[in-house]
This record gives C-alpha cells, structure tokens and sequence, in this order.
C-alpha cells in the first residue's frame, strides 16, 4: 500500500539558524506513528510545516498520493489533515455540539442551523468513541480528557485522513489517559492515521506502530516500536550507548544526603483557602523535601502560600527562624526564595523577551546602578549561567520562543539560580522537557542542594520524588496527611501512603 | 549552504525588512508625494507648522505607547488635554495670577499637569486595582474629563494675550518650533527609560506576561499606574501645547479625538496591541505620517470629514503590517 504521508529532504531555516536539515517522515494510512525526539529535535518544526503554518525551504510532502503544498492550517484540514493541540482550540464557553460542528453547522432552509440535527450528528460520532455525555452542556465543564476526544471527534467530522496529537497526554490523569487511547485506537480502526508526539516513552509502546527518531534536526531513522526497547529508544535518543545508562540506572537526583540540622524554613498549620486547608512541614539546609500526593492535593497551593502568592488565612511561617508572611512574590524574592512554577508558558516566559532578558527579570532589583540597568554586569551574569548550565541559544538577545522547551526551562531555572536564593520550590521541573534536559536540570538542582540550599520539590513523577528527595510530605485534600523518610521509601510505599489516605476518606 | 536557500533566505529577510520598515516607506511615499504635487510644501512656514502640529500628536502617542506597552489603553487623553488646558488660563487670569505674573505662570504650568497627574492616577487605579478593563476604565475619564473642563469654564472660549505662556506653542529654538524640541527631549527620555531602566524592562515584561512578570517579582500594579500617569500628564503637556498654539482655551474642542490619532500613531509607530513592544520613536513616526496624510489631504483641498477616514485606514494598515509580523 502507498504511504499516505510522505515528506522527503525538508529543510528550514529561521534566520540563518537551520531548524531542520534533511528532514523526512513517511506514515502509513491507519497506522499510529510516534515522532521521537528530544526538545530542540525539529519535531515541532516538522509538525508546523505539514500544518501550513510555516513555509519549508526545500523538500517536497506527499499527502494521500498528491503532492501537497498546504500555505495555512485551514488548506490542511481540507486536505485532511487535523491537528489536537497541547492547547485545545476549541471554545469552552460553547456547547460540545457546537464546537463539533463549527463551520459546518446542518442547516434548515438554507439559513437556520439544524440544532437537533446538530446534536444528534455529535452524539453520533461522540458515541464511536466510547462516550455519552450531554452534547449541549458548554464544552469547558468536561475534564480536558473529554475536550481532547472533543477534539479528536470534531476532526473525524471533518473526514481527517491524518490526525496530529502533540503531547495529547501532558495534563491527563491515567484513567484519562486510557479514555483518550481508546479514542486512538478507534481512529486506527476507521483507517486514519495518528501521528504522535509524546515525550512519555512508556505511552509510545502502549499506543504506536512505528516510530520516526529525530536528533539535531536531523532524521536518524524509522522502525517498529514492537522490535525495540525504551532503553535503546532513550539510548537512540540521547545518542548514548544503551548499557551505559543501564549501568548508571538513576536519576541525576539522586546522590548525597542532608548533613546540616539547621532548619531553613518551618510552616506550621497553615491554610489558605480551601485547597489548602492544613499544611506543615519543616525543610532543613542541604535537603530536597517532597511534596507528594495526587493532582489537586493542594502541592501547588502550598507552595504558592510559601511564596506569597495566597495570603495565609491560619497558620504561621517561620523563615530562619524569624516570623514570615510574604504578601506577594516580591517579598518572597527578597526573602531569598525561588519558585519555579509548573506552567512555563503561562507562568514562566515573557514569549518575546530575549533570553537576556527573560534570565534576569527576577534579578532587576538587584541590577539596578545610578536609576538605570547595568549592562555590563547584566551580560556577564547572563554569559556565565548560558555557559553553566549549557543552554543551547544562538546569542543572549534570542527570543526565548525560539527555543526548545527544555531550553527555556533551564533559562527560568538560572532565572532563580541567579537570584542567589536560598530556598528554590521547583514545581514539576522537569515536565514536558526531554531525557537529555531532564538529567541536566535534575544534576543542576542536585549541585544546588549540595552547595548546602534547600528545595522544594513538586512532581507528578513518583521516581523522581523517590529517588530525589530526602523526605516526602504527602498531601491529601489540602492538608498534609504524613511523612516518608529516605532512605527507605520506594514508589510502592509512596503509592501505598497516598492510597491510604485515599481510601480513609472514602 | 545552497544557492538556492541562500536567495530564498535574502527573499525572507527582505519582507521581514518591509515589514519592519514599513511606517519609514510609508513616511518616504509621503514625502516623495508632497514634494512633487504639493505647492511650497518645503518652505519653512509649512515646515514649522506641521512640526508644531505633530508635536502635540507625538507627545501624546508617546504616552499612549507606554500603556499600550502594558497592554493597555487609554481612551481618556484628549478630555485631559482639555482639563489641564482649560485650567491653565484660569491660573494666570485669575485675581491672584494678575497680581503675581511670575507665580501665577509657575501656576498655570504646574497645576494643570497636577490635575492631569491625578487623572492617570485615577485611570491606573481603576485598571490595575480594581482590575477594570482598560478601555472601560479610561472610558469614565474619556466622557466626564471634558464635562468637567466645560463646568470650570462655564462652557466659554477663553481668549487671552500672554506672551510667555504662549511661548509653548508659538516660541521658536533655532527656528524651529519650541514644542518640537521639547517633544524630541521627552522621547530621548522615555527611549531610555524604555530600555535602560528597570521600570521600562517590568513594564515590557508585564505587556509580553503579566503572571510570569507578577512571579519574577515585578511590581505590576505600580508600573501599570506609572505608565497611566506618565501617559495622562503627557496628555496635560499636549493641552497647554494647543491652548498655547491658540492664546484660547476652548474644552469643547481642545484634544476632540485625539485618542484616535494617538493610538493610529502608536499603532502605526509599531506598538502591539497586547503588549509588549514600546517603540518611542516609532510613536513620533507614526505621528508624522498622521499629521503628514492630515496635511497633504488638507493642502490638496480634501475635506476635512475625508481626513478622517484615510486616519482609519492608517489604523487598519498598521493593524494588518502587526498581523504580518506575528508569524
């Protein structure tokens, strides 16, 4: 059978900077085809040309026999080509059918649009995916799971030959991850196409047939996933030998332990709202401490109290000893303490802000000489963290959107690095950033602590808790419910710990 | 690299230029077109009147470029200009003004763009505590500003001959109007503050995300608020500039529809809408072209009603050229 994607000898410049060298992808019709890459590998570039949202150099695509030569997203999805976002585009504030049928409402004489036929057609298409939901309910009160097969149906809908899902899975819990496979497995029986970028290796093996592996903008090769190992795909992407990193085994995290008493920072039965309701815990110099617990147990508001962001309605901080309540972030900063937040792009980057610029934006107090910025000591300071923690950039004054995303994760981490803190909260650090950036940060973070600061460390990835943090504060319903000590604490006995309260309050 | 990337690269590069460059191209055609059909267009009387015409523009799209940094707006700049032009007569023709000529000229400077001050303080407030949407909150200023500045007057023109006040908009520094020079100073000014000072990189890094802006530590609140003060009393500046011009002070009629021009001058001088970019001289261009297209419609005998509209299609170009950029 001849591929329904083809697309050979793809080049394309930004600047002068090469995004992709010789890129090729070939993808059969109803076969799940995953794009293996590192950050930085050229994956979103490739995705952006085949959708029409940039013009390649050179190459030449071949969809479904013809050669293509989409100039926009829209020419794509009439040719057939639907892509589901990391960002849904949808309307949450609209009804499912409607954001089903959009732009191709059935009418009534010629004018009206047909509702009930509306909602019959998406209950219809919705019902081959394995859901039932109320069609006429606004899409945004479903969880993102049902927005995704949303999505995916809007796209059948729309007679897509070939689906696109990029990092479909990055905010789905597990059981909402199944429902979206299930969505997958049903394009796949229909014979369309999925072409899928995910980072989690583990999903690669449930869901794909063949796999297409990019390094450096370049492709490196296809294969059967059924016929390799993660250890050879995380090896073939690195670049690395295989037995090497079996040998190594763990993370970067892990390694020496607390060897200081002194007590940095002590929360005591604090609460802001009703996410957060009852946490405590103590973090000494030298330490990662954990917060553990499922999402929505409150991490991400504990930290936000720390950091001044929520205002305490009970409880108290101690910092160093000395009574705190931050009132905003500002005070926190000044206060010497850091936090990494989980949304990048939301939280983090200032998109079109060089990476200068973005690196010390949390600095500028400190930069400041005679009312205005120093530049010298600003780039200086810039050169040596681009150096220190190995941030690939063209120059300092690059955008930081052209960047990869673990790059741009290393540029907000020496952000706070910069500010000399001595309390870094890190949430889901490493979410969303490939192998070779995951190691890197976690060793940065490691180098960190070990220069005797402390952490705070929030992450969804149990090895990285486990392996990483000298003690773990688990998290229930807004109040931290108990402590697990290492060494000595496995995954299992996380799980169990969080399993425990989960069934105490059923 | 090939030959063949290599050109389509120069290609590139060349309508990321145009696109870049595209208000000094339109500027250019412009010119180009005033020397050729335009009579006298480069005698100095032409030449001093437009720059003393533009200045007032320019003063005021230069603040409305610092809020628009912020991604914000402010549709309140012409009822300032009206406040702070109609207080100023008041000053120096008041009882005490006539008694004390020197300090009721200190007065009728200062007061005004006190008043002014206050109006930006009040705008800021609204948006950046209250949370206010901007166009809402500048709209409270937008209507009452000018209401209030007609009360005080008791909706009168006021007509008067005083030489040094009227120095701002009539005095010349060789040969070349007084608010000229001062509107050229004030961008050098805020053109630094823009880029070398702290506030100017917050109040970038606000417009680009204001939550990663407010996390990194930045003072949100007040810079927005500084950016509405600096704005409004810009604004202030620019009515005594007008009631200057005049030697009268009319609220009715002092900065009518100024907001349009300065916003189609920041615009078009290369200010995103959603924040971000603060182009100073890219203002004071975008003015440029604004007065120059008002002149040469108004030299040529177009109508003054038609002015208005090639300002609109002024606004929509530079909206589209910002589209084109984007990508």
């Amino acid at each position: 059978m001849a591929p329904l994607l083809t697309m050979a000898g793809i080049k394309k410049h930004f600047g002068g900077v090469p995004a992709l060298r010789s890129a090729s992808l070939e993808v059969e019709p109803g076969e799940v085809h995953a794009l293996i890459g590192q950050n930085g590998a050229g994956k979103s570039t490739l995705i952006k040309i085949l959708t029409g949202l940039y013009r390649r150099d050179e190459g030449s695509v071949d969809f479904a026999g013809e050669p293509s030569h989409v100039a926009s997203p829209r020419e794509a999805q009439n040719a057939g080509i639907a892509t589901i976002y990391q960002e849904l585009n949808l309307v949450p504030l609209r009804s499912v059918s409607e954001n089903v049928v959009i732009g191709q409402e059935p009418r009534s004489f010629g004018f009206m649009i047909n509702w009930p036929e509306a909602h019959r057609r998406t209950r219809e298409i919705l019902a081959r995916f394995g859901i039932e939901i109320d069609v006429t309910a606004p899409l945004g009160s479903y969880s993102t799971a049902i927005q995704q097969l949303v999505a995916i149906a809007r796209a059948v809908s729309m007679d897509a030959k070939l689906v696109i899902m990029d990092e479909p899975t990055s905010s789905l819990d597990s059981s909402e991850v199944e429902i979206l496979f299930g969505g997958v497995r049903e394009l796949k029986s229909s014979g369309v196409s999925v072409l899928y970028v995910s980072h989690f290796l583990d999903e690669l093996f449930q869901i794909c047939d063949r796999g297409t592996f990019r390094r450096d903008g370049q492709t490196v090769g296809c294969q059967s996933l059924a016929e390799t190992t993660k250890l050879v795909l995380s090896a073939g992407l690195l670049g690395r030998n295989a037995e090497e990193i079996a040998a190594e085994g763990l993370p970067e995290l892990a390694g020496g332990h607390a060897a200081y008493d002194e007590v940095v920072l002590e929360v005591d039965k604090v609460a802001t709202g009703p996410r957060l309701s009852d946490f405590s815990m103590t973090l000494h110099r030298g330490e990662i401490v954990g917060l553990g617990g499922l999402l929505g147990s409150g991490r991400t508001e504990a930290a936000r109290s720390i950091f001044g962001l929520d205002h305490l309605t009970s409880g108290s901080m101690h910092l160093q000893g000395r009574e705190f309540e931050p009132s905003e972030p500002s005070q926190a900063i000044r206060s010497r303490i850091g936090f990494l937040t989980e949304d990048r792009k939301a939280e983090g980057i200032v998109p079109d802000m060089s990476v200068r610029e973005n690196l010390t934006l949390a600095l500028l107090p400190k930069l400041r000489k005679i009312g205005q910025i120093d530049r010298d000591r600003e780039k200086a300071l810039v050169g040596e963290f681009i150096q220190k923690l190995g941030i690939k950039t063209s120059h300092m004054d690059q955008p930081i959107r052209e960047l990869s995303g673990g790059n741009q994760q290393k540029v907000l981490l020496a952000r706070w690095l910069a500010t000399r803190p001595d309390i870094l909260i890190l949430d889901e650090p490493t979410r969303g950033v490939d192998v070779g950036a995951k190691r890197e940060i976690q060793s940065i973070i490691r180098k960190f602590v070990d220069d005797g600061h402390a952490v705070i460390l929030i992450s969804s990835e149990f090895e990285e808790l486990v392996e990483g943090a000298n003690r773990i504060v688990v998290m229930h319903e807004g109040k931290a419910v108990s402590e697990l000590t290492n060494p000595g604490i496995t995954e299992n006995a996380l799980v169990k710990a969080l399993a425990h309260h989960e069934e105490a309050t059923a | 690299m090939t030959s063949l990337t290599s050109e389509h690269t120069m290609r590139a590069d060349f309508t990321a230029k145009l696109k870049s460059h595209g208000g000094l191209i339109a500027l250019g055609l412009i010119l180009v077109f005033n020397i050729i059909v335009t009579p006298n267009f480069l005698q100095t009387q032409p030449l001093a009147v437009n720059i003393s015409q533009v200045a007032t523009i320019a003063i005021v799209a230069m603040g409305m470029t610092l809020v628009i940094a912020t991604g914000g707006i402010d549709l309140s700049v012409g009822a300032v200009m009206a406040l702070s032009g109609a207080l100023a007569p008041l000053i120096f023709m008041s009882d005490f003004g006539q008694a004390y000529p020197v300090l009721g000229l200190i007065g009728a400077l200062f007061f005004p763009l006190v008043a002014a001050l206050v109006c930006g303080l009040f705008n800021g407030v609204i948006v950046a505590v209250l949370r206010v949407q901007p166009i809402i909150a500048t709209l409270i200023l937008f209507i009452s500003g000018r209401g209030i500045a007609q009360v005080l007057t008791n909706g009168n023109l006021q007509t008067f001959s005083y030489a040094e006040f009227s120095y701002l908009g009539t005095g010349k520094i060789l040969g070349f109007p007084f608010q000229g020079w001062l509107a050229l100073a004030i961008a050098c000014v805020l053109f630094w503050v823009v880029n070398r000072t702290v506030f100017g990189r917050y109040l970038l890094a606000i417009g680009g995300n204001e939550r990663a802006a407010k996390l990194a530590g930045g003072p949100v609140r007040q810079v927005k608020i500084g950016a509405y003060v600096i704005c409004s009393v810009l604004s202030g500046l620019a009515g005594l500039i007008v009631v200057a011009i005049n030697s009268a002070s009319d609220a009715a009629r002092n900065g009518n529809l100024m907001e349009l021009d300065a916003i189609a001058a920041a615009g078009g001088g290369g200010a995103l809408l959603q924040g971000g970019k603060a182009p100073i001289f890219g203002a004071i261009l975008g003015a440029v072209i604004i007065q120059l297209v008002k002149y040469t419609l108004l030299a040529n005998g177009v109508e003054d009603e038609v002015a208005l509209i090639a300002k609109a299609a002024i606004i929509l170009a530079a909206v589209y050229i910002q589209q084109a950029r984007k990508e």
